[in-house]
C-alpha cells in the first residue's frame, strides 16, 4: 500500500472510528460495574411509614426511623414557635423562615441527622443537651440548630432536612 | 543481571529456564547497601512484616467473619469466644493495624529528615504516599467490619466527606452505601474492598521495592555511594540486622496483643451498632487523628474535607518543595529545627482530634493545621534558597573511617568469615 495522503487519511478514519468504538464499548461494560453499587430496588422500595402523634404532649418529641434513619417529631411549645419565628431569616447561614419548614406550626417534622457529617444530634431526650439555641446539638463536631431545625452555629452546611410528608388525618403523619 | 552458578544442579536447571533465584541472589544477597544505615532503616522491612501479618491474620478472621449487620458483630464476639485461638488472631490482627500505622509513620518521618523523597528517589517517595493512601482506606473499612457503634458511626461520617463535594456529592454518598444510610449494603461492600485492598497495597509495594532497588537506600548522610568501598551487600548485614529489629518489634507487639490489646481501641465498639443513637463522643483510631483534627479545625464542610486530604496530597508534591540539594537533615542546621516542629504539630494535632471540638482546642486546631501546611508550602521552599547548609563529607566511607580515608583509599570491606 503506498503511503499517499488520501491514505493516510483513511488509516487515521480507522484509528479514530475504532477507538472511538472501543471507547464506548469500555463505557458500557463499565455502567453495569459501576451502577450495580446504587441502592437495589428492594432497598428503594422500602416503605414509606405512617406515624400516630396522637399521645404526642406539648414539649414532647419522638424519634421514628425511615429509610434507615431517624425523623425527629418534636410537639413544640409556644415559646419554642415563638422563638422561631422571632429569628430574624437574614443573619442564618441556610435563610428559611419557619413557617416554610412546618405544615403545622406545633409539630416539627426533621430528619435527625446532622447536615454536616451524618450524626444524629441531642436532644430529643429529656436531659439531652439541646446546644445554646435549644433545638438540637450534634456532639460529633459541634453545631447547634434552632427550634426550628435551622443550623445557627457550627461547621454544618444546611439546615435539619425536612422530609416529604403528609397529614393523612389529624394526628397521622405518612412520612415518604 | 548475571546468572549465577549454584551449587545445585536442580537450582541450576531451573535457574536457566526462569531466573528467579539469580533475581533473588541479585537482590537480597549481594544487593549493595549504603554501609551507614541506622536503625531507623528498619521500618521498611518492618512494614513489610506488617503487610505480612495482616493479611495472614485477615483471610483466618474472614474464614469466620459474617459480613452482615444482623451476625456481623456477633460473629466477631464468636471468634473471640469459641473460635480455636480465635482471640488470638484477632487482637494481631487488630492491633496490628495500629502497629502497622506505627512502624510506617516512623518510616515516613525518617525520609523527611534524611530527605529520602530527593532525586532521584521522587517515584519512590510517591509510591509510598500511595501506599499510605491505600493503607487509610483499608483500615477504614477494616474497622467497620465489627458493626459497633464507633464502626457505624465512623463510617457514616467518613462516608459523608463526600457529601461535600458541590452538586454531585450527594448522589456519590448514596452511590457509596448502597442504600440512604450506612446499612447492609455498605457492609458487604466494605467488607469486599477490605479483602481486595491489601493486594492492591502487595502491588503497590513491589513498585516501591523496584523503584528502592534502582538507586539503593538512602542514607544518613544523604550522599550517593561513591563505590564498592561505601557498602554492604545486603545478606547477611542487612538481613541479620532487619531480623534483630523484628524481634525487638515482635516483642513490643506482642507485649500489646497480650497484655494491652484494648488500649489502643475504643470501649464503644463494643456496643452493637446503632442508627438511631450516635455516641457521645466519637473519635477515630488513633491513626486518623491528626487529620481528623485537621477536618475539625476549618469551620466550613467542603474545606475541612479539602484541607484533610490536602495534608496527604502535599505529600506527593513534596519532591518539588523542598529543592534544597542537601539531602540529609545532619546537614541543614535550620532545616533540622522545622522539622522537629513538625513533627511536635502532628503530635499536637494527633492529641487534639481526640479532644472535643470546642473552645481553646478549636484554636490550637486551627493554629496547628496552618502550621503543618506552612511548614510544606513556606517553609521549605524558602529554605530551599536562604539556608546555608553545613559541608557534606566527601564520601560515606570518609566519616565512618575516621575522617582520612579518601573514596579510594578506604580499608576493603570485610568478609562475613573474617
Amino acid at each position: 500500500m503506498t503511503d499517499t495522503a488520501e491514505n493516510k487519511g483513511r488509516r487515521d478514519f480507522i484509528v479514530v472510528a475504532s477507538n472511538t468504538m472501543m471507547a464506548v464499548g469500555a463505557a458500557a461494560v463499565a455502567y453495569p460495574l459501576i451502577n450495580q453499587m446504587n441502592p437495589a430496588a428492594d432497598t428503594l422500595a422500602l416503605a414509606s411509614i405512617e406515624v400516630n402523634v396522637g399521645a404526642l404532649a406539648e414539649g414532647q418529641a419522638i424519634t421514628v426511623k425511615w429509610r434507615g434513619k431517624p425523623v425527629f417529631i418534636r410537639h413544640r411549645t409556644a415559646e419554642e414557635i415563638a422563638a422561631a419565628n422571632d429569628t430574624s431569616v437574614d443573619d442564618l447561614r441556610d435563610p428559611e423562615t419557619d413557617a416554610d419548614r412546618v405544615q403545622k406550626p406545633e409539630m416539627l417534622v426533621i430528619q435527625g441527622i446532622c447536615t454536616h457529617l451524618g450524626c444524629v444530634p441531642l436532644g430529643q431526650k429529656v436531659g439531652e443537651i439541646k446546644g445554646d439555641f435549644n433545638g438540637w446539638f450534634c456532639p460529633c463536631h459541634g453545631s447547634h440548630y434552632d427550634t426550628s431545625g435551622r443550623i445557627r452555629k457550627g461547621p454544618a452546611p444546611t439546615n435539619l432536612e425536612v422530609p416529604p410528608y403528609a397529614f393523612i388525618s389529624d394526628n397521622v403523619i405518612k412520612i415518604g | 543481571m548475571q546468572t549465577q552458578n549454584f551449587k545445585s544442579p536442580v537450582v541450576r536447571w531451573i535457574d536457566h529456564r526462569l531466573p528467579i533465584f539469580s533475581f533473588m541472589h541479585h537482590e537480597l544477597h549481594e544487593y549493595p547497601t549504603p554501609k551507614n544505615l541506622n536503625y531507623l532503616w528498619n521500618l521498611g522491612s518492618l512494614a513489610g512484616l506488617a503487610l505480612v501479618t495482616m493479611i495472614v491474620t485477615g483471610i483466618i478472621l474472614a474464614m469466620h467473619y459474617t459480613p452482615h449487620v444482623d451476625h456481623a458483630f456477633e460473629s466477631v464476639e464468636r471468634i473471640m469466644r469459641d473460635v480455636n485461638q480465635g482471640w488470638l488472631i484477632r487482637y494481631i490482627h487488630m492491633n496490628g493495624a495500629s502497629f502497622f500505622f506505627i512502624v510506617v509513620f516512623i518510616h515516613i518521618f525518617r525520609g523527611l529528615y534524611y530527605g529520602s523523597y530527593k532525586a532521584p528517589r521522587e517515584l519512590l517517595w510517591i509510591l509510598g504516599v500511595l501506599i499510605l493512601l491505600l493503607m487509610m482506606a483499608t483500615a477504614f473499612m477494616g474497622y467497620v467490619l465489627p458493626w459497633g457503634q464507633m464502626s457505624f458511626w465512623g463510617a457514616t461520617v467518613i462516608t459523608n466527606l463526600f457529601s461535600a463535594i458541590p452538586f454531585v456529592g450527594e448522589s456519590i454518598v448514596i452511590w457509596l452505601w448502597g442504600g440512604f444510610s450506612v446499612d447492609n449494603p455498605t457492609l458487604s461492600r466494605f467488607f469486599a474492598l477490605h479483602y481486595l485492598m491489601p493486594f492492591l497495597i502487595v502491588g503497590v509495594v513491589i513498585l516501591h521495592i523496584i523503584a528502592l532497588h534502582r538507586f539503593g537506600s538512602n542514607n544518613p548522610l544523604g550522599i550517593d555511594v561513591n563505590g564498592k568501598q561505601d557498602t554492604l551487600p545486603f545478606h547477611p548485614y542487612y538481613t541479620s540486622k532487619d531480623l534483630f529489629g523484628a524481634v525487638v518489634f515482635l516483642t513490643i507487639f506482642a507485649s500489646a496483643v497480650f497484655f494491652y490489646p484494648n488500649y489502643l481501641g475504643h470501649p464503644d465498639n463494643y456496643i452493637p451498632a446503632n442508627p438511631l443513637q450516635t455516641p457521645a463522643h466519637i473519635v477515630p483510631e488513633w491513626y486518623f487523628l491528626p487529620f481528623y483534627a485537621i477536618l475539625r479545625a476549618i469551620p466550613d464542610k467542603l474545606g475541612g474535607v479539602l484541607f484533610m486530604f490536602g495534608a496527604i496530597a502535599v505529600l506527593f508534591i513534596l519532591p518539588w518543595l523542598d529543592k534544597s540539594p542537601v539531602r540529609s537533615g545532619r546537614f541543614r542546621p535550620i532545616f533540622k529545627v522545622f522539622f522537629w516542629l513538625l513533627l511536635a504539630d502532628c503530635v499536637l494535632l494527633g492529641w487534639l482530634g481526640a479532644k472535643p471540638a470546642e473552645g481553646i482546642y478549636v484554636i490550637l486546631s486551627r493554629l496547628a493545621t496552618a502550621w503543618y501546611f506552612m511548614h510544606f508550602l513556606v517553609v521549605l521552599p524558602l529554605l530551599s534558597y536562604v539556608e546555608k547548609t553545613r559541608p557534606l563529607p566527601q564520601s560515606i566511607s570518609t566519616p565512618v573511617m575516621g575522617g582520612a580515608a579518601m573514596a579510594g583509599s578506604a580499608a576493603p570491606r570485610e568478609k562475613p568469615d573474617a
